[in-house]
C-alpha cells in the first residue's frame, strides 16, 4: 500500500488490522480528524456515541472484560479526555485491556496552554500501563500495534494515545511494515518447572489445602484447567469477587467467596489451611483483611503473571510467575500417579467435610437468603436476588453486570455463579460506582443474543444513568436494569450504623421516580414495592422487546453480612444469626 | 532505613525518567540521587539511583512494571565502583587560598576557576570521600554548591551490557520518539 493517507486514516486501518470492531466515544475539537476519517471506515468500525467519556470508557471496558479482547475509547482533548481519567483507572486495578485514544491540540501550540490542552499522558501516567503522546503521523502504525500489544498481553491493562491533531491531518505513505522494539517487556507465560514441582511437593503434603482463583483464571481462560487440577486434587476451591464464573458454585468443591463479605466457613477455612494455592489473584486487603493475620498457619504458594504483586501483600513459599492457564496445564502434567494422591484425598475429604460443618453451623447463602430478621419486611433485597437467581438459572444465556455497594455484595453472595467465566462482571479494585449501566453497553453488544442483567444502587445509578440514552439510540434491547433503591448511599450507611453510631451524614439520597426516567428515555419502567411483585416484574422484562428498569424499593436499611471490619483480621466476622429476629 | 544503590537500563524514549521517578514516588519511596545519561548503546540510558527502603525487592520489581525497563540490579552489597562528582563555589580571599589548594591536592580536586574572592574546586570520588571533602572545605565558607547523583557499575567481567538488549530496530526504520 502506497497511497497518501492521513494521520486519522491510519489510525482506523490500524485498528481494523488488530481487529477492533467497535468503540465508545465522543467527539471534539481535536479529535475530530479522527471523526471524519472514521465516517469512511464505518461499516467496518462502528462507533458507539455516549453520553459522557466515563461512560464510554466503562462501555469499552464492558466489552473487554465479557469478550478478552480490547476496549476501544475515544475522547477530545481537555475535559473529554480528564473524563476519561475514572474508567482508565478502574481497568487498571482490574487489569482490564483497554484503548483510550484521545486528541490533543495541535503540536505547534503544545504546551502553550492552548484551548482545551490538558497533559493527559502526565495525568494518566500512574494509572495506564503505557501511554503515548504522538506528534507525528509516520509514528501511528508502529505506536498503535505496540500499544495494543501491551494492553492485551502479559498482565492486561489499559494503554492511552494522545495523538496531535496535526498529527492526525497530515498525509503520508504509511509504512505498514513494524516490527516491535520491546526490550524491556517480555511477560513470562510458561512457569518455572522447578517451581511447579516445589508447589506439587507442597500441596502433595498439606491436611488443610485451599485454592483461591481470581480474575487471572479468567483472563487467561484457564477454568477448564481449574477444574480438572481442583478435581484431581479434590482441594476445595475459593473464588475471589472477580473470580467468580472461573470455578462453577455448583461443583462439590466449590465454598464460596472470601475477604470481608465472603461467608465466615471460607475466611475460617482460610484462618486454619495449611497450604494456600493462590492463582490469579492478588491479595487484595479487600481478600486479606489485616494482612499480617492473614493464613497464619498457611505456606503460600502465590501464581502470578505479574512479578511485582508476589510478595506484596501476603508472604509467599513459593512463587510461581506464569500465565494461570499455562501453570495449571504444567502442574497437570507433572501431576503424580493416582496412588501418591491417595494421602492427599484422604486428608482433603476430612478437610471438606470440616468446612462443610462450618458452613451449616455458620451463615451460608441458603440459610442467608431466607434470613429470619428480614421476614418481616414488605420488600427485602434478599428477595430480588433469590427471583432474579432462580429466574436466570431457568432462562439461561445472561451475563449479570453490578455496579458497587451493598447490591453488588449481595449479588455476589446470593446469586448462585454457575453461567462460567465472564459472566459477573463488576468494578472490583477501584469500586467505581456509575461502572454498572455503561458497561452493560458494551457487555450487550458484544453479546446481542444474550439477556444482560444490571444490578445496581440507586446512588451508582445516578451516577452514568444517562446511557440510557446511548442503549436506546443504538437500538439495543437486551438489557434489563434492577436498581435495589434503599435511597441511601447504602454501604456507606452500613459502616455508619455499625462503627459511626448510626450518624448518617451525607448518605441519605433521593431520586427521581425510576420507573418514569427510564420511560423518558423509551425504556420500559416498572416499580416494585412488594415481595409479590418481584417475580412478575421480572417476567415481564423478559416480555418487553426493549431494554427495561425494574425500581425495586426495598427496605432502607439492611446490612451487608457477613462482615469483616476493615483493618480486623478475617477470623473476625460480624454476622448475624440467621435464626433470630 | 537502608539505602540502595540501583543500577537500570532503559530504553532511551523521552519521558522515561519521568516514569522512574514518578513511580519511585507514587510507590513511598524516598529518591535520594538519580543519575541517568547514554550507555554504550545508542538506543539505552543508564541509571543509578539511590533509594532509602527496606523494601528494595518490590522497588525493583514495581520498575520491572515499566514498559520501557530492561534491566534493574540491586548493586548494594556487590564489587561496584561508586563516583559522585561536587562543584563548590568556596569563599578564598588571598589569605586562604594557598590552603584550598593544598587540601584540593590532597583530595586530587581540582581548581576550575579563580575569581577576585572566590574558587571553584571540582571533586570526583566514592561518595564517602566527596562527603569529607565538602567537611572539609566548609570552613572556608561554601558560597554554592552542586553535587551529581552517585554514578555506579559492578567491577569485573559480571555487569549489565546494553548491547544485549538491543533488538533489531522496528522495521519501518522510524525510530520512536514516544512522549
Amino acid at each position: 500500500m502506497s497511497e497518501q493517507m492521513t494521520g486519522a486514516q491510519i489510525m482506523c486501518e490500524a485498528l481494523i488490522r488488530e481487529g477492533v470492531e467497535v468503540m465508545f466515544g465522543i467527539p471534539g475539537g481535536a479529535i475530530m480528524p479522527f471523526y471524519f476519517a472514521m465516517w469512511e471506515y464505518r461499516d467496518r468500525l462502528r462507533h458507539v456515541l455516549c453520553r459522557h467519556e466515563q461512560g464510554a470508557g466503562h462501555a469499552a471496558e464492558g466489552y473487554a472484560r465479557s469478550t478478552g479482547r480490547i476496549g476501544v475509547c475515544i475522547g477530545t482533548s481537555g475535559p473529554g479526555v480528564t473524563n476519561l481519567v475514572t474508567p482508565i483507572a478502574d481497568a487498571m486495578m482490574d487489569s482490564t485491556p483497554l484503548l483510550a485514544i484521545c486528541g490533543q491540540v495541535g503540536s505547534h501550540v503544545l504546551g502553550k496552554d492552548a484551548f482545551q490542552e490538558t497533559d493527559i499522558t502526565g495525568i494518566t501516567m500512574p494509572i495506564t500501563k503505557h501511554n503515548y503522546l504522538v506528534k507525528d503521523a509516520n509514528e501511528l502504525p508502529y505506536v498503535f500495534k505496540e500499544a495494543i500489544h501491551i494492553a492485551t498481553t502479559g498482565r492486561p491493562g489499559p494503554v492511552l494515545i494522545d495523538i496531535t491533531k496535526d498529527a492526525m491531518q497530515k498525509s503520508i505513505v504509511p509504512n505498514w511494515d513494524v516490527k516491535l522494539n520491546l526490550p524491556g517487556y517480555k511477560p513470562t507465560y510458561q512457569p518455572n518447572r522447578k517451581q511447579i514441582r516445589e508447589a506439587l511437593k507442597l500441596l502433595l503434603q498439606a491436611k488443610k489445602p485451599l485454592i483461591i482463583a481470581g480474575n487471572g483464571v479468567i483472563m487467561s481462560g484457564a477454568a477448564d484447567e481449574l477444574r480438572h487440577f481442583a478435581e484431581k486434587l479434590r482441594i476445595p476451591v475459593i473464588t475471589t469477587l472477580h473470580g467468580i464464573g472461573s470455578f462453577p458454585e455448583e461443583h462439590p468443591l466449590s465454598i464460596g467467596m472470601p475477604g470481608m463479605h465472603g461467608w465466615v466457613h471460607v475466611n475460617r477455612a482460610i484462618q486454619t489451611c495449611d497450604v494456600l494455592f493462590n492463582i490469579g489473584g492478588r491479595f487484595d486487603d479487600r481478600v486479606t483483611g489485616k494482612a499480617s493475620t492473614f493464613a497464619p498457619n498457611a505456606k503460600v504458594i502465590h501464581v502470578d503473571i505479574d512479578p511485582s504483586e508476589i510478595g506484596k501483600n501476603v508472604k509467599v513459599t513459593v512463587p510461581i510467575v506464569g500465565d494461570a492457564r499455562a501453570t495449571l496445564l504444567a502442574l497437570l502434567e507433572e501431576m503424580p500417579a493416582r496412588e501418591e494422591l491417595a494421602d492427599l484425598h484422604s486428608a482433603a475429604s476430612d478437610w471438606m467435610e470440616h468446612i462443610r460443618e462450618m458452613q451449616d453451623k455458620h451463615q451460608g447463602k441458603q440459610q442467608y437468603v431466607n434470613r429470619a430478621d428480614t421476614l418481616h419486611m414488605t420488600l427485602p433485597p434478599h428477595d430480588v436476588y433469590q427471583k432474579i437467581n432462580q429466574t436466570l438459572a431457568l432462562r439461561g444465556n445472561y451475563r449479570v453486570v453490578t455496579d458497587v455497594g451493598q447490591h453488588q455484595m449481595w449479588a455476589a453472595q446470593l446469586m448462585d455463579w454457575n453461567a462460567g467465566p465472564r459472566t459477573h462482571i463488576t468494578s472490583g479494585g477501584a469500586a467505581t460506582m456509575g461502572f454498572s449501566v455503561p458497561a452493560s453497553l458494551g457487555v450487550a453488544i458484544a453479546h446481542p443474543d444474550e439477556t444482560i442483567w444490571v444490578i445496581c444502587g440507586d446512588g451508582g445509578f445516578q451516577m452514568t444513568n444517562q446511557e440510557m440514552a446511548t442503549i436506546h439510540q443504538e437500538g439495543i434491547k437486551n438489557i434489563k436494569v434492577a436498581i435495589i433503591n434503599n435511597g441511601y448511599l447504602g454501604m456507606v450507611r452500613q459502616w455508619q450504623e455499625l462503627f459511626e453510631n448510626k450518624r448518617y451524614s451525607g448518605t441519605p439520597l433521593s431520586g427521581p421516580d425510576f420507573a418514569k426516567l427510564a420511560e423518558a428515555y423509551h425504556w420500559k419502567g416498572i416499580t416494585v414495592e412488594h415481595s409479590d411483585q418481584v417475580q412478575a416484574a421480572i417476567d415481564e422484562a423478559y416480555a418487553t422487546d426493549g431494554p427495561v428498569l425494574i425500581d425495586f424499593r426495598v427496605e432502607r436499611e439492611v446490612n451487608v453480612f457477613p462482615m469483616v471490619p476493615q483493618n480486623a483480621s478475617i477470623g473476625d466476622m460480624i454476622t448475624v444469626d440467621p435464626q433470630a429476629s | 532505613m537502608k539505602k540502595h544503590t540501583i543500577v537500570a537500563l532503559v530504553q532511551d524514549r523521552p519521558g522515561v525518567l519521568t516514569r522512574v521517578a514518578g513511580l519511585i514516588r507514587r510507590r513511598g519511596y524516598n529518591i535520594e540521587s538519580l543519575a541517568v545519561g547514554h550507555s554504550e548503546q545508542p538506543e539505552i540510558s543508564r541509571l543509578t539511583l539511590v533509594i532509602e527502603s527496606d523494601h528494595v525487592e518490590q522497588v525493583v520489581k514495581q520498575l520491572y512494571r515499566l514498559i520501557e525497563v530492561i534491566k534493574v540490579s540491586d548493586v548494594t552489597d556487590d564489587p561496584i565502583v561508586e563516583r559522585e562528582m561536587v562543584v563548590l563555589k568556596l569563599h578564598a580571599p588571598s589569605s586562604v587560598r594557598h590552603e584550598i589548594v593544598s587540601m584540593s591536592g590532597v583530595f586530587e580536586a581540582k581548581i576550575v576557576d579563580v575569581g577576585a574572592s572566590t574558587m571553584i574546586v571540582e571533586m570526583t570520588g566514592t561518595p564517602s570521600k566527596v562527603e569529607n571533602f565538602i567537611e572539609v572545605v566548609r570552613g572556608y565558607g561554601i558560597k554554592e554548591m552542586m553535587r551529581t547523583g552517585r554514578i555506579a557499575m559492578v567491577r569485573g567481567a559480571r555487569g549489565h551490557n546494553a548491547s544485549e538488549y538491543v533488538e533489531n530496530t522496528n522495521g519501518s526504520g522510524v525510530v520512536p520518539t514516544l512522549n
